[in-house]
């Protein structure tokens, strides 16, 4: 009974658990910081269920369609509305729940992290407060199946994420940083608005499936095609609209920069819906495709090259957070570039498109372990100076530890995550064009070598006397980081299962236009 | 032509605020260029629900059955609300940012090079 009610209303449950979650928090704050604590890691884990349920339905029953106010929530269309679809929809297909579970496992491993993380700061209560509606931002991005809903998703998520990267007031940078991002997804969230009213103005709807099944391609579609480009890859941080992610990543608490990663990610994931399911062969994809293309490959090389002068340890990562975009975009735009020729398609597209999409997840998981060691480094030593730091491998074994294996994924070396989709992105990418191979290759032997450099000095080398006082940061940020690790490596030892399983549909999804159009609105 | 003319207007005011942010170096200018893209944004919306001759969508005292889908207000309205929250909060970063600056130009800013 109750758990067919569950069942039913899971895509509104992933997004009401977080919200009750984040304006409660303060009201358990009040009790007592373990009260508010628990609570935080009782949503954040519901939440975690939730999505893998939602995953288990959709990847079993197929997309699943959620009209919110409706006395059905199947019921897409009312029987009176002629066909419009007017009420706000969440169309989940596996493209979703990819992006989905994968926020909300990081989600999960940030806030076990932050509740030790932040024992030093003050106004702990706002802080999961906003670590919690961040979340329902993203998830709301990966789910919505509506453009102005989408929309409010963005700016829900910018407002907390600006917020949350401002939280370390005491320097004044932080504060710095967190306009810097706020003024940006602003900016970014009114272009897609902008693009918004003029696909109402031409179509009358906002339903995603709607716009694309009326798709004309007329002048206006190409300037909101622009101003969502523009928008969503400003917001996803590739080059060169990328500079705002150092001074974000950097300053924000470490948790939240794990968490940013995957923010930026549900950025990503607007684009290529809007890419692969609003416009689809719509648009003259091999042009689009190359304009996706060019932009990895900027991003891939000029992060790295970015990031190897770096002395700040998180700004370093920053940098290589870029350029890890860049494999993204390269194995997604390699697939748009053939999206219309079936034998290329099944030749190599579809595992540059698999790639691409495992890369994210892959991210999600080895860059959000990454940041987290670098804080757990911040949390002990108080400073993140490549120069000062050193000999920290001594006492702090676990997390050397993690940062070995976040490391090597992040460099693409066996048997990491990180090697499995970079090699699928290898070898379709060599049969769409070597040279965008070799590139790839490259930079990842680049970011090899940094992350080498990063590891000497921060870990090996003797005792500094300024550390002597240093020890392993407490239990609860050693297993957030046990999990993610974790994951990095059974995505690495045993990746078939798990492209198969999730990464598979995923690519399926998004390439199927006709499918998702036919969910909504019905019919063939 | 005279139909055209708010989208016009709409489109001069989003340029003038993209102006704005770029050239300024007062941050609270800066604030002050992207509400005016922000007003930009949200007159176009509402031009583009005009519909000539359409009356308001309530029922009671409708002139004629020709009425306004109001759904372009209701993304105006909500655009407006989120604008504010936007526009409080980058406001008061700006106000920490000259606590501890003693400064609120671009140009004292940029300590985070590195």
């Amino acid at each position: 009974m109750i758990s067919d009610w569950i069942l039913q209303n899971l895509p509104a449950l992933l997004l009401a658990v977080p919200m009750l979650g984040a304006f409660a928090t303060p009201l358990f704050g009040h009790v007592s910081d373990s009260a508010r604590n628990t609570w935080v890691m009782l949503v954040s884990l519901a939440t975690l269920v939730i999505a893998g349920l939602l995953t288990n339905e959709v990847l079993i029953n197929g997309t699943l369609v959620y009209t919110f106010g409706a006395a059905q929530p199947s019921l897409a269309i009312p029987a009176d509305s002629a066909g419009i679809p007017f009420r706000i929809i969440f169309t989940v297909d596996a493209m979703s729940v990819f992006m989905a579970i994968s926020a909300c496992i990081v989600g999960f491993a940030v806030s076990l992290y932050s509740i030790t993380a932040s024992k030093k700061m003050s106004g702990k209560d706002s802080f999961f407060a906003l670590l919690l509606l961040m979340q329902v931002g993203i998830l709301g991005m990966v789910c919505t199946g509506d453009m102005f809903n989408f929309f409010v998703f963005l700016e829900i998520n910018s407002l907390a994420g600006a917020a949350l990267v401002a939280s370390r007031i005491d320097m004044g940078v932080a504060v710095e940083a967190g306009l810097k991002y706020a003024v940006l997804s602003t900016l970014g969230g009114l272009l897609v608005l902008f693009s918004v009213g003029l696909f109402y103005g031409q179509y009358d709807a906002l339903n995603i499936a709607v716009i694309a099944q009326n798709m004309q391609f007329g002048m206006l579609d190409k300037v909101a095609l622009v101003l969502l480009l523009v928008a969503l890859a400003m917001k996803s941080g590739a080059v060169p609209m990328h500079f705002w992610t150092p001074d974000a990543y950097s300053m924000a608490p470490s948790g939240i920069t794990a968490f940013l990663v995957v923010a930026s990610q549900a950025s990503l994931y607007g684009l290529f819906r809007v890419l692969f399911t609003l416009y689809n062969v719509t648009l003259d994809y091999v042009t689009t495709g190359w304009v996706i293309i060019i932009l990895g490959v900027l991003s891939m090389f000029i992060g790295v090259t970015m990031a190897i002068p770096q002395k700040d340890v998180k700004r370093l990562m920053s940098y290589h957070a870029v350029s890890q975009t860049g494999y993204m975009l390269l194995g997604v735009g390699v697939g748009l570039a053939v999206l219309g020729d079936e034998t290329m398609m099944n030749a190599f597209g579809m595992t540059a498109m698999q790639g691409g999409l495992f890369h994210i997840i892959n991210h999600a998981m080895y860059k959000g372990l990454l940041f987290l060691t670098a804080g757990a480094i911040f949390y002990q030593t108080d400073t993140r100076n490549l120069n000062k730091l050193g000999g920290l491998g001594h006492d702090m074994k676990w997390t050397m530890l993690f940062f070995v294996i976040g490391a090597l994924a992040i460099a693409g070396i066996p048997p990491f995550n990180g090697f499995e989709s970079k090699l699928m992105i290898y070898e379709s990418v060599f049969m769409f064009n070597p040279a965008l191979s070799v590139i790839a290759m490259v930079v990842s032997i680049l970011t090899l070598a940094s992350f080498v450099k990063v590891f000497h000095s921060m870990f090996t080398g003797p005792r500094l006397p300024e550390y002597s006082e240093v020890r392993e940061v407490p239990k609860p940020m050693l297993i957030a980081m046990g999990i993610l690790a974790l994951l990095v490596v059974l995505f690495g030892v045993f990746p078939q299962p798990v492209v198969d399983f999730i990464v598979t549909p995923a690519a399926s999804a998004l390439v199927d236009q006709s499918g998702y159009i036919a969910a909504v609105l019905g019919g063939a | 032509m005279i139909y055209n003319l708010p989208y016009i207007a709409a489109v001069i005011i989003i340029i003038l605020g993209i102006i704005t942010m770029v050239t300024k170096k007062n941050l609270i200018k800066i604030i002050m260029g992207l509400s005016l893209v922000e007003a930009g944004v949200n007159l176009f919306l509402v031009a583009t629900g005009y519909v000539s001759g359409g009356s308001a969508p309530i029922f009671t005292n409708a002139a004629s059955l020709k009425m306004v889908f109001p759904t372009v207000q209701a993304m105006t309205l909500t655009n407006i609300v989120i604008g504010i929250a936007t526009t409080a909060m980058l406001l008061s970063f700006v106000m920490v940012i000259y606590k501890k600056y003693k400064s609120a130009s671009v140009t004292d800013l940029g300590r985070l090079k590195g």
